[in-house]
């Protein structure tokens, strides 16, 4: 187990990651990115029971899905620094011939992508595939999902929602990363999403609130609470709230860091407020 | 030329249900997933004797092919079932992202294509999927002929390895090849063989060729006839081989002539061997209420279709 500090430090490093490979494409989703930093870091160094020597299929591992793949940054940094890939591959990102596509794959073969995400609302349903064909396979890992809450608003995750509670799919923890904005500015504004808690409870769900999702500790206290309510009868949903753009402070408290890439100025304040922990690739 | 006999009218989803009861007791890997359409489908046996592997997805296909696309990770054969119209169209993007470009090994198997749907209308009668499928990188499209032949197909969809779209229909229709036809995915059949013009045909085109090669022999015509029942990867070989010998070509199908088989074809042709084509198909209108026969009599999907159509190639030679 990790202490905190060194959570902290990997979290540090996996932002000056995102910083840094988004500048040198010049495109890319910093603000998401930096905003589900602590969660997805957590979940790999931490959390999951995975195996950085990659099978597609991940018998006997714990799996998660990116939905909302526009953070492909952070999920790129976190497997290439949780040894799936090497690090000094991150400089590829987004560019000609690269592994690393603007948004995650499996056609190039990255070791730690199992499915293809970029067209949103689309991961909870095969999450919930995986986790149905967990259980048929006797395999008693879990099944972890990722969505922005702007991405709720796809008529297909209430579709899989529906599912997952009637068939009492409970090897699932899905994640709603709720920062309450999306690319045309606030979501209570674009389309209100209501009380997300409300609703999946409505549907059947049991339903988490993780109130400081940018804090580490938090994090792993969430999880491990959300771990202990698997495997009796409903699926499980965590509604985290976060902060976009996380740890850079002219990027928080604004919609306008969600696809947009820091100026070299900009980079430069974004990593003096990021210093290096673990190495630059 | 080669007598084909009809055993017995019988509908191509049966077919399906039949290689797909089979196959469950076959491979514990197959899985079954259906949008409200079990009865439709012809999958209630297999929902019977294995209900642990039979997913009832309720009217969302959208979910239904991402379930299936993420039940391959854990090494799942997934066949992801409803209407051909709501398995291609509806969900388009849904198998673009997480079947065909995610590489997964995911079986659609789409009933009630064309329009010999008949009376539900064009609302559910869809003539655009085979374009709709065939243009995804490394999806493989097959539409059978017959209930043996989609019964094999079914069997051979999942051997292989990789996402497939089964394309299948509602009447019942003359059920003539042989029940122990090996289908091998991509290799055309050859049904009989002539000298003046080739018609290549697919799904219930293919009888229709059949009696139209019969009607065009009692005027001295030699028409050569091939089952195309794998449009993707399309049997490039056999087409050019036959047209080098009868120098002009018909293609017949239950579908938009836009997007269809013709149009692979005529894609072919053009590069290798230009030689006249009429093209037997649905001329870019839906489709509208009424029996399958009249509709396939209006819509110029018959024997008498290709009949004139296989005249006005040879005329163009």
């Amino acid at each position: 187990m990790a202490s905190t500090q060194e959570l902290e430090n990997f979290c540090t490093q996996v932002r000056r990651d995102i910083l840094r490979m988004v500048h040198a494409v010049n495109s890319g989703h910093p603000g998401g990115s930096l905003g589900c930093t602590e969660f997805v870091s957590v979940l790999y160094q931490e959390v999951m029971d995975h195996d950085s020597d990659f099978s597609m299929d991940g018998n006997g591992e714990d799996l998660f899905f990116l939905s909302n793949g526009h953070t492909s940054p952070l999920f790129y940094s976190v497997l290439a620094r949780s040894g799936y890939f090497p690090v000094s591959e991150l400089s590829t990102f987004r560019k000609l011939g690269s592994r690393l596509q603007g948004h995650p794959t499996t056609h190039e073969g990255l070791p730690g992508i199992r499915m293809a995400s970029g067209s949103l609302g689309q991961g909870l349903s095969n999450g919930i595939g995986a986790a149905m064909a967990k259980k048929l396979n006797g395999d008693d890992k879990l099944v972890y999902t990722l969505h922005g809450d702007g991405e709720i608003q796809e008529g297909q995750i209430w579709e899989a929602a529906m599912f997952a509670a009637h068939n009492k799919v409970d090897n699932l923890i899905m994640t709603i990363d709720a920062n309450g904005k999306q690319i045309d500015g606030e979501t209570d504004d674009v389309l209100s999403l209501g009380s997300i808690e409300a609703k999946f409870e409505a549907f059947g769900w049991d339903v988490m609130e993780l109130a400081e999702g940018n804090n580490p500790a938090k994090v792993v206290e969430a999880l491990a609470e959300a771990k202990l309510r698997t495997g009796k009868g409903k699926p499980v949903c965590i509604v985290m709230k976060t902060e976009m753009g996380n740890g850079v402070d002219f990027m928080m408290g604004t919609h306008h860091w969600h696809g947009q890439a820091p100026n070299d100025e900009q980079l430069a304040s974004a990593l003096a407020q990021n210093p290096e922990t673990l190495g630059d690739y | 030329m080669t007598k084909y006999i009809d055993s017995g009218k019988k509908d191509t989803r049966s077919g399906f249900g039949d290689g797909f009861t089979e196959l469950g007791k076959e491979n514990e890997n197959v899985v079954g997933l259906v949008a409200d359409l079990t009865p439709s489908l012809k999958m209630g046996e297999f929902a019977k004797n294995h209900p642990e592997r039979f997913f009832q997805a309720g009217i969302a296909e959208a979910n239904m092919i991402g379930m299936a696309a993420g039940l391959t990770i854990g090494g799942k054969i997934p066949f992801a079932a409803t209407f051909a119209n709501f398995a291609t169209g509806r969900v388009y993007d849904q198998i673009r992202q997480a079947v065909a470009y995610s590489g997964k090994n995911v079986k659609i198997a789409a009933s009630h294509a064309g329009i010999t749907l008949g009376e539900d209308g064009a609302t559910h009668q869809i003539l655009e999927d085979i374009g709709l499928m065939k243009m995804l990188p490394g999806m493989v499209v097959i539409n059978p002929c017959d209930y043996n032949q989609t019964k094999a197909a079914t069997k051979a969809a999942a051997e292989y390895e990789g996402p497939v779209y089964l394309r299948f229909g509602r009447p019942k229709v003359a059920n003539f090849t042989p029940a122990d036809q090996k289908f091998e995915i991509g290799k055309a059949l050859m049904l009989n063989e002539g000298s003046d013009v080739t018609i290549v045909a697919t799904g219930h085109l293919v009888w229709e060729a059949l009696l139209a090669a019969e009607e065009l022999e009692a005027k001295g015509i030699k028409a050569e006839v091939i089952n195309i029942h794998t449009i993707k990867p399309l049997d490039v070989p056999a087409i050019l081989k036959s047209v080098e010998k009868t120098g002009c070509i018909v293609s017949a199908e239950e579908h938009n002539v836009l997007g269809g088989l013709g149009e692979s074809v005529a894609r072919e042709l053009s590069q290798a061997n230009p030689v006249p084509q009429e093209f037997v198909g649905v001329n870019d209108v839906f489709g509208e209420s009424g029996t399958p026969a009249q509709l396939m009599e209006k819509y110029g999907l018959n024997a008498k279709a290709i009949v004139e159509a296989a005249e006005k190639a040879i005329s163009r030679k």
